[in-house]
């Protein structure tokens, strides 16, 4: 190894994962290099999302490893022991990812403004006056410079996503995860979200990004990967896993979301 | 004709492509006449005004209500009421939160506290745990952290300390119940997105969750507060001076009871009154965000339609 810019932003290795009798992840290892655009794709269910999940511990995983940024997630390693670590510590580990939830998930209570400053003031401790200026050069580059003092009910969804974009943007993160982020939107506002994040992927920030927008797929991933049952079954190159897969499910995967 | 009917334009005196007949834009407006409210009103008028009379010529000296109105008893009784209201509720208040979170807990150590404690005082009658906290010197007739402080029990426990743990204590676990489902009617998405910003599960709490949780808490609270003021009088029992314990005190001395109770009735109405008042403005401001700015949205949004 060469020091931290050469370990990969996210290591994972043979992670599973069950929700009762549904066993939503059967040994997934990846391993995604820093300043990837990496696009999840597959049928509902097939547990794109709960990987997604999974990389910033909103969900425990159940058997595997997961490394981020080159820490081992969710455990301290001391000698041969893993111990588990404390909330806070989680806490702390979940600010290297910045997560986009398909429901946007903005705080219902806050303005745009609030909403964005919230992580920089109330976990980061930074001075408001700072974390609010950093914040209003964010809703400048998400378009939405005269939104600061809306609330989510005021705002459209395609604007609501492009503020929670924002909003996890200000923690500084060295990694992005979308969690499909247009599937709750008009079709008619999905361009203003892919704009955001065809944006953010020419800055060189690490994205991994579960979506149905094939289209988005081919043109911004630097890898696509097929997941069906709780298993990774194809990865590679846009053009060819959505042009030419290997796999017969693959095929039919796309055949039938073209259609 | 589909085409002429959808070119048809509300705004136009003479719509294109219809025929004279279907236009009624001339025509005089009558508004739906209301008789059926006019006769309740009257008989409900006539039904007051019956009670009103009654009670006029009845056996009530009006003269004694108007004179204890504003007694110095009275008075003093309506601000133990509205002080035993007031810490009763704080108390029920710190122990709901506390308890609601507790219930709440990923630690089973603290969610059985939780719930043995809604249990027990919720299961028990609050006229008996009233006489419970005041005759507690009979279990223990000295209360004291050994080495520390002592005290004899009858010195502690007077009627206010006993009134205030047997109403605080029991609405805290009423108030628990209330501020769970104000808890679990805030949606996870919140819960989540506060932790992918790296806060920690308190802090998700008290930042997120719990503001949002007050616009469901408040409705309720404010209907405990209210029928904290009229509890209140239970401690009349265990000799607080409260507003319908002086009235009491008052007719056994004069054998005015009518008035007396009137009296209080009257003070119970214009504290609730003023207490209804002030939960409409505390549910505004708790809704922030959340419908209270559709007018607002609306004008926002029609110069970027136009």
């Amino acid at each position: 190894m060469q020091g931290a810019a050469a370990t990969p932003m996210v290591v994972a290795v043979d992670v599973h994962k069950h929700f009762g009798p549904l066993h939503a992840l059967q040994g997934v290892s990846l391993e995604i290099p820093r300043g990837e655009v990496l696009c999840i794709i597959g049928p509902s269910g097939s547990g794109k999302s709960t990987f997604l999940r999974c990389i910033n511990q909103l969900e425990r995983i159940d058997a595997g490893a997961i490394w981020v940024d080159g820490e081992l997630a969710g455990f301290r390693r001391d000698g041969d022991a893993l111990y588990e670590l404390t909330d806070a510590e989680v806490a702390r580990q979940r600010l290297a990812s910045g997560m986009v939830f398909q429901r946007f998930n903005l705080f219902a209570h806050m303005t745009a403004l609030e909403n964005i400053i919230e992580g920089p003031v109330t976990v980061q401790k930074r001075a408001k006056k700072e974390a609010s200026a950093e914040a209003l050069a964010l809703l400048e580059r998400v378009g939405l410079a005269d939104k600061r003092n809306a609330y989510p009910s005021e705002l459209s969804g395609g604007q609501q996503q492009r503020i929670a974009i924002a909003r996890a943007l200000a923690m500084k993160p060295k990694l992005m995860l979308f969690d499909e982020p247009t599937s709750a939107l008009d079709p008619e506002l999905v361009g203003e979200v892919l704009a955001v994040m065809r944006h953010l992927a020419t800055t060189g920030m690490t994205m991994i990004v579960v979506t149905h927008e094939l289209g988005f797929a081919r043109e911004v991933a630097n890898r696509v990967v097929f997941m069906d049952r709780g298993r990774i079954v194809e990865v590679g190159p846009p053009r060819e896993v959505l042009v030419d897969p290997r796999e017969q499910r693959t095929r039919d995967f796309i055949a039938a979301v073209l259609s | 004709m589909d085409r002429t009917v959808v070119n048809t334009s509300a705004a136009e005196a003479k719509p294109v492509g219809v025929t004279s007949a279907y236009s009624i834009a001339h025509l005089r407006h009558v508004p739906r006449r209301h008789y059926g409210r006019w006769v309740a009103a009257a008989l409900i008028l006539l039904a007051f005004a019956a009670v009103a009379k009654a009670f006029a010529e009845g056996q009530i000296a009006w003269p004694v209500v108007a004179q204890f109105f504003t007694a110095p008893a009275i008075l003093s009784g309506l601000a133990n009421t509205i002080l035993m209201t007031v810490c009763a509720m704080v108390l029920g208040i710190a122990l709901g939160v506390l308890f609601a979170i507790m219930v709440m807990s990923p630690n089973p150590v603290l969610k059985n506290v939780a719930v043995f404690y809604i249990w027990f005082f919720r299961g028990t009658p609050l006229l008996l745990q009233l006489l419970l906290w005041f005759n507690l010197a009979l279990v223990f007739p000295r209360l004291g952290i050994p080495g520390l402080f002592e005290a004899r029990t009858v010195d502690v426990m007077t009627p206010f300390v006993a009134t205030l743990l047997g109403l605080g204590i029991n609405q805290g676990a009423y108030t628990a119940e209330v501020v769970r489902g104000g808890i679990l009617s805030v949606d996870v998405g919140q819960t989540e997105a506060a932790k992918a910003i790296g806060m920690t599960r308190l802090t998700t709490l008290r930042r997120i969750v719990l503001p949002q949780a007050m616009r469901v808490i408040i409705p309720p609270v404010g209907n405990e507060v209210i029928s904290m003021v009229k509890l209140t009088s239970v401690a009349s029992v265990i000799q607080y001076a409260e507003i319908l314990r002086n009235a009491q005190t008052i007719y056994y001395a004069n054998a005015r009871v009518i008035e007396l109770l009137i009296v209080a009735a009257i003070w119970y109405l214009v504290v609730v009154t003023i207490l209804s008042i002030g939960q409409h403005y505390l549910e505004r401001y708790f809704s922030r965000g959340r419908g209270d700015r559709r007018p607002a949205r609306a004008a926002a949004a029609a110069p970027e339609a136009a």
